[in-house]
């Protein structure tokens, strides 16, 4: 495509393909800012370039001044960084999860939370907990999330899809379904467990990135990142799919398997997204969107795009939650859906508006 | 081009005895078809005659209950799929794109097959010929949910022939379209058929399946009823034996091909003032416009 100097219409193309370039650009630039300032924002206050040179002086580099103050490099490096990391990670999970969504389903309003996936993998997370789950030390709760996460997923995508794609009014009823029964489940293990474990499971519905380790991160960064490695590989497939499963088919693209890849990847995504921080609805929906407005609906470069946009939003929306009202940290799961809620809202309205129905 | 690679003594599809049974009932009824490289079948018949079926199960979108389907030779199901893709092209009817793509993507996704082959470099010399021809290079950028119905079907015949493979299977590729881009589209499968690729297409309007088609296959009730040229095939009797509406059969003053005009509460003309048939205002369009195309 690079070399089309002498082809007819290059143009919109490659103005497409200038466009993603700069909005990855302008997300790097940005999210390393946010990380660096949120990290150093708290009840201990580092400026950022303190920040920076404590990460450049772990990593063997002699730049930048080291935090000023006695406890800044423990609080770094044992409370603040792993948050963020958390928030990173997660962020980029659960953006690319609701891409993928959205692929599968033919339809740009599918979201983990929206349908019921977070919450199915919640409930699997809440089980863990209450029953004392620990079969596989600190990867029983991911991996019973990942499965009831996949069980969620599937019972959607088979509930709800006709002629290979969903109606919206489809895609909203069965999401209404699964958290009607995820909600029931979610009560019988907070009605179950002991005073201990309805706080974590409380905790878990609000959603919540605080007190993350780095033996967490350890359990869930492995299977994100191997997840969004296929998501991006699979992201000329996903395009081709939008014409339809026939005619993808026609293209060559086995689509029974992608499916089938995509709705594992897809429960992996959210089952270690909620493993430790429970739901954390609408990033999946706002980002690919918001994306997909600005360089097009291409998969690869939204998923990497995604990726970035979903770590910026998060840790966002963790400086937030943890500075908007002093002394105290709020759940980040109400915040997203606070704002994801009206968005989704606006969302529904303008397809009706567009589409002429639900359909 | 890409039939020259592929051309070979063996036909492009040979299909024999198909029996297709949804729910009970008999859609197709033990059909043969048989496609060779250089020619243009149309399939015709009336709704529910099994023409779209008979084109799915070819295309391997609709399982077979009884018969067996050859491409070049080797049954539809030995193929892989990304083989398969490089040696056929499917149009389907339905050409709605999910995500709002700009035409051009949608057009090289037909280029898809190609990937990381040695043709991959040809891309964008066969993207760009792909739009010229089928005129919508003008519309390169426009997102596909904002395009017209023609414009719509035209990105997605664009995108067939992007696909480059020396055998066509178009299911109603006229449908959306006005008259002229009906004669383009037609006369563009009928350039490919002449430069030797196999294409069959699925026509409601006879007209344009007497000006276009090589060979025409008539269909009723699951069943093929005539097969040949268009001159055999279309007569006024077989016609209404299977369409239920009588039809007067001129000849067109150029070059003899039929064309075909509902009776409308009218005595039979039997072609001796043809002049007087085309007066009619909602008459059915005649290939006219395209017998004067170079």
């Amino acid at each position: 495509m690079s070399h089309g100097a002498d082809t007819v219409t290059p143009v919109p193309e490659r103005g497409t393909r200038t466009r993603a370039g700069i909005v990855t650009a302008v997300l790097v630039v940005a999210l390393a800012a946010m990380i660096l300032v949120s990290a150093g924002t708290g009840q201990l206050h580092i400026p950022p370039g303190e920040v920076f040179g404590s990460v450049m002086h772990r990593i063997g580099l002699d730049i930048g001044p080291v935090p000023a103050h006695a406890n800044g490099e423990s609080a770094l490096w044992n409370i603040r960084f792993p948050r963020v990391a958390m928030a990173v990670v997660i962020g980029a999970a659960l953006a690319v999860a609701g891409l993928l969504m959205q692929a599968i389903f033919g339809n740009p309003l599918a979201e983990p939370g929206v349908v019921g996936v977070s919450s199915g993998a919640a409930l699997g997370a809440a089980a863990t907990i209450v029953f004392g789950w620990g079969f596989l030390g600190e990867w029983t709760i991911a991996l019973v999330a990942f499965a009831s996460g996949l069980a969620a997923t599937l019972v959607v995508y088979v509930m709800s899809r006709s002629g290979g794609r969903t109606e919206i009014v489809t895609l909203v009823l069965t999401g209404i379904a699964v958290n009607a029964f995820t909600g029931a489940g979610l009560a019988l293990m907070t009605f179950l467990g002991d005073q201990q474990a309805r706080e974590q499971i409380v905790f878990w519905q609000l959603g919540s990135l605080n007190g993350s380790r780095w033996e967490q991160l350890g359990v869930i960064v492995p299977p994100i990142v191997a997840a969004l490695v296929v998501a991006v590989v699979l992201a000329r497939r996903l395009d081709l799919l939008s014409l339809g499963e026939k005619s993808a088919r026609h293209l060559g693209v086995n689509v029974e398997l992608l499916r089938i890849v995509v709705i594992v990847v897809t429960a992996l995504l959210v089952g270690c997204a909620v493993a430790f921080a429970g739901t954390i609805a609408f990033v999946g929906l706002v980002v690919p969107h918001l994306l997909r407005m600005l360089i097009g609906p291409a998969h690869r470069p939204l998923a990497v795009t995604s990726v970035l946009g979903g770590a910026l939003l998060l840790v966002t929306a963790d400086l937030i939650a943890r500075t908007a009202v002093p002394m105290a940290d709020l759940p980040i799961g109400m915040l997203t859906s606070l704002v994801g809620g009206p968005f989704f809202f606006w969302l529904l309205r303008r397809a009706r508006r567009t589409s002429g129905g639900w359909a | 081009m890409s039939a020259a690679e592929t051309r070979t003594d063996v036909p492009a599809i040979s299909a024999e005895d198909i029996t297709v049974t949804i729910a009970g009932r008999q859609i197709l009824a033990g059909v043969g078809l048989t496609l060779n490289d250089g020619e243009l079948v149309a399939l015709i018949g009336p709704n529910g005659a099994g023409k779209s079926t008979l084109l799915a199960a070819l295309t391997g979108d609709q399982d077979v209950s009884g018969g067996s389907i050859l491409l070049r030779g080797r049954p539809l199901e030995q193929w892989r799929l990304r083989e398969r893709a490089r040696t056929r092209a499917v149009l389907l009817q339905d050409n709605a794109v999910f995500f709002p793509f700009p035409v051009r993507d949608v057009v090289e996704m037909g280029r898809a097959p190609w990937q990381r082959t040695g043709r991959e470099t040809e891309d964008d010399a066969v993207v760009d010929e792909a739009m010229r021809v089928t005129e919508i290079t003008h519309l390169a950028s426009r997102r596909v949910p904002s395009l017209s119905g023609g414009e719509r079907a035209r990105t997605a015949f664009a995108r067939i022939l992007a696909q480059e493979t020396g055998v066509l299977l178009l299911d109603e590729p006229t449908a959306a379209l006005d008259l002229k881009h009906q004669e383009d589209v037609l006369g563009l499968a009928a350039d490919r058929a002449r430069a030797g690729d196999a294409v069959i297409v699925v026509l409601h309007d006879l007209n344009l399946a007497a000006a276009y088609a090589d060979r025409i296959l008539l269909m009723d009730a699951g069943r093929v009823v005539a097969e040949g040229a268009p001159s055999s095939v279309l007569t006024p009797e077989r016609i209404e034996q299977v369409y239920h509406q009588a039809v007067d059969i001129l000849p067109h003053p150029d070059d003899g091909t039929p064309v075909i005009v509902p009776r409308r509460g009218r005595p039979a003309h039997h072609a001796e003032r043809p002049g007087t048939h085309t007066a009619s205002p909602d008459a059915i369009p005649t290939p006219n416009e395209s017998e004067k195309r170079p």
